[in-house]
């Protein structure tokens, strides 16, 4: 299956360009952006960790190293599309639009860390593995119903294809021909255990064949490749040709989670070495050097300018007002019911554990 | 004469971790699944060690599904193996729901009892120590209204061990709820030895004449200190029991000590509608009604889900919301 779905690349690791002719139709200026977007998110990711070992956030998930497949996939939709992240996927959201601030909210046990900015169609991230794959696909189908040409996107790991909901989201998508872009990042892991230990198949593109569903796979620290090969499952979606399964194939650097020890079951050299071989932003940074289009000014003038938005969500995030006691019971039910009104009452009454 | 015991100082997590060991040296049979459970030895090291001492035959990292984990688990066990199942969180048993509803908890009786469902699935719960949202369910109702199984909860590093042995012995599936808050919140010494303690007994945590305090978990926790407190404050002695058990529940001990104080409150962290303490109020219901001096008092979370943590202080039971319960048995 590896020679059937061979890994896709446009720009290899040391940033040559690998298809002449697909590199054409990217201008400098795209590729400046894309790099702009990348370290955006992981300077980003590299505050939070920290913020996490002050205690300033709870428990953090970090996504340094796939920056290339959450950026170049969510640069590849429209404004009106739909995106369905987990909670690896904030380099995504972010790139589509959720703001620093609420993304920092999200890590500090609020709410408004879910709710999308008006206008944008994000769900919530998805904890419980690859449950938010039928929804991808449900979503996908009203705007088919609906007529329109907006499509949606999933983002789910490798360690999520194993489950049901992985198969069924995909299944519905290929009976009812919706236009949903199944976009897998395959980083090796699921917190410990390894995708060959995951699964018996070597790739999971070929988990598409099974339903007759368009699939590829691509180098995900290629952004150039992300963004072509998920552009493309987009035009096929909305000219109605139904759903698409992508695998980018990337690495996370670092632990599952601030609460993970990865030197419990892999080598942590690898990360190290991927760093200074497979990295998405260097593979960018390489590129433009080689074209003689790197420009350090510009490269410390958007440093700057990231470190200082980042700096006004932190205290944005910061200042933010306490949660209220009453949005534990807001929205549980558009009109509360008696047993609920009941405890409300009683809880508000006594100010809850101040009482 | 008396022997003395081999003792060792371990946190429940630890006290759990030496069941399973304890079981997997004495009965070839006994099998571990589940997700990180090899070798990383679980996401809270409940099972540390397991995987180099018993080899991935026995100790395995299964593919990241549920249901596939409880599905295969009931094969095992009705072709001759005694699975562990471990839920990575109880927040994530739902996609498993299906297997232990319409299979785990029926083929002993589908099967006339040719076929049996040895199976324990542990699985840690409860909030309270600032996980992302799911992870803090409790949701212990689902399950003690589902026939053909038990649900078993510790509160301790000593009854741990002896009820998941308990459990691992037992011929029906038992489901084994580990309250995280419990896992290092303290120390004791545990038995190196095997030993089992009797599912469906609850535990006296302390003896008192004035009020029953039914609980279990992690709010064996914030009763204590409520306890304590009020104690301390007002001439007040309570009693507070343990459940231990949650399906089915220990008639006896409850019966006898609301006999004894002719008061009771029931303290969970779950959702107060369709929670335990309904069942408790019932077991008093019928065994104590004219005993009663005051109505059965009950401090739960709410009819919502466990919310994020910057919430989940106000969500959770308090020592303050028991103490205020305490008194309106007390003064009613
Ligand atoms: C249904 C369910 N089971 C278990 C978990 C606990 N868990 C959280 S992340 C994770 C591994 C996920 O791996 P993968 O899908 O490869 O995504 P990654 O985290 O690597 O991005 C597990 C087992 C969960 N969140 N949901």
């Amino acid at each position: 299956m590896l020679t059937e779905f061979p890994l896709q690349q446009v720009l290899n690791e040391e940033g040559h360009v690998k298809e002449e002719d697909t590199m054409q139709t990217i201008t400098i200026d795209q590729i400046k952006s894309f790099y702009y977007y990348m370290l955006r998110a992981r300077l980003l990711d590299k505050k939070c960790v920290n913020l996490q070992r002050q205690g300033r956030i709870g428990t953090y998930v970090q996504y340094e190293g796939q920056e290339a497949a959450q950026v170049g996939s969510a640069l590849a939709l429209e404004k009106g599309d739909w995106m369905l992240p987990t909670y690896r996927d904030h380099a995504a959201t972010l790139t589509f639009g959720q703001t620093m601030r609420n993304l920092l909210l999200n890590w500090r046990g609020r709410l408004e860390g879910g709710v999308p900015p008006e206008g944008l169609n994000i769900f919530p991230p998805a904890v419980p593995i690859a449950s938010q794959l039928p929804h991808a696909t449900g979503v996908a189908w009203a705007e088919k119903k609906k007529g329109s040409d907006r499509v949606s996107l999933v983002y789910f790991g490798d360690g999520a294809t194993s489950e049901g909901d992985f198969h069924e989201g995909l299944n519905f998508a290929s009976v009812f021909q919706t236009p949903t872009i199944f976009f897998n990042q395959n980083n090796g892991y699921a917190i410990s255990v390894p995708m060959e230990k995951q699964m018996n198949s070597k790739t999971i593109a070929q988990k598409g064949l099974g339903y007759d569903i368009e699939s590829a796979r691509i180098d995900g620290n290629d952004i150039v490749a992300v963004y072509l090969a998920v552009k493309e499952a987009v035009k096929r979606a909305r000219n109605g040709e139904g759903p698409t399964l992508l695998e980018a194939v990337t690495w996370r650097y670092g632990a599952h989670t601030t609460a993970d020890d990865p030197s419990k079951y892999r080598d942590q050299a690898e990360s190290e070495t991927r760093r200074k071989t497979a990295d998405p932003l260097l593979r960018l940074e390489r590129y433009l050097k080689n074209e003689g289009k790197w420009d350090e000014a510009w490269h410390a003038a958007i440093e700057e300018e990231i470190q200082e938005e980042i700096d006004t969500a932190l205290i944005e995030m910061e200042n933010y007002p306490e949660a209220e006691l009453s949005q534990m019971f807001d929205h549980v039910y558009d009109i509360p019911t008696w047993p609920l009104q009941e405890q409300i009452n009683e809880h508000l009454a006594t100010k809850g554990r101040n009482a | 004469m008396t022997t003395s015991v081999q003792t060792k100082t371990m946190t429940m997590v630890q006290s759990i971790n030496d069941a399973m060991r304890t079981m997997l040296a004495e009965d070839e049979r006994t099998l571990i699944l589940g997700e990180d459970v090899g070798v990383n030895g679980g996401v809270f090291r409940a099972t540390e060690g397991l995987y180099e001492e018993f080899g991935a035959e026995r100790i395995i990292d299964t593919p990241l599904a549920e249901s596939g984990i409880m599905g295969t688990s009931i094969g095992l066990a009705a072709n001759g193996f005694r699975p562990v199942a471990e839920m990575q969180f109880l927040g994530f048993i739902y996609p498993a729901f299906n297997q232990i509803m319409t299979h785990a908890t029926r083929i002993r009786q589908r099967t006339m009892g040719r076929y049996t469902s040895p199976i324990v699935i542990r699985a840690p719960y409860g909030a309270g120590v600032r996980a992302p949202e799911i992870h803090s369910d409790s949701v212990e109702g689902l399950f003690t209204q589902m026939p053909g199984i038990k649900v078993v909860v510790p509160s301790t590093a000593y009854d741990a061990k002896g009820l998941l042995i308990s459990s691992m012995e037992d011929p029906d599936p038992v489901l084994f709820l580990e309250p995280m808050r419990c896992y290092r919140s303290s120390r004791m010494e545990v038995p190196e030895e095997k030993y089992t303690i009797k599912l469906g007994k609850a535990a006296v945590l302390k003896e008192g004449e004035d009020i029953s305090i039914f609980t279990w978990g992690a709010m064996t926790i914030e009763t204590m200190k409520a306890v304590e407190q009020i104690e301390n404050e007002q001439n007040i002695s309570c009693e507070v029991i343990d459940l231990r058990t949650l399906y089915p529940l220990d008639k006896e001990i409850i019966s006898q000590s609301v006999q004894k104080t002719s008061r009771a409150l029931i303290v969970h962290e779950a959702p107060g509608t369709g929670g335990v303490s309904s069942e408790v109020l019932s077991v008093i219901n019928d065994t104590s009604f004219l005993y009663l001096r005051s109505p059965v008092e009950r401090v739960s979370g709410f009819d919502t889900p466990v919310p994020v943590y910057s919430l989940e202080q106000e969500y959770l039971p308090s020592p303050e919301k028991i103490k205020h319960a305490i008194q309106r048995s007390i003064t009613f």
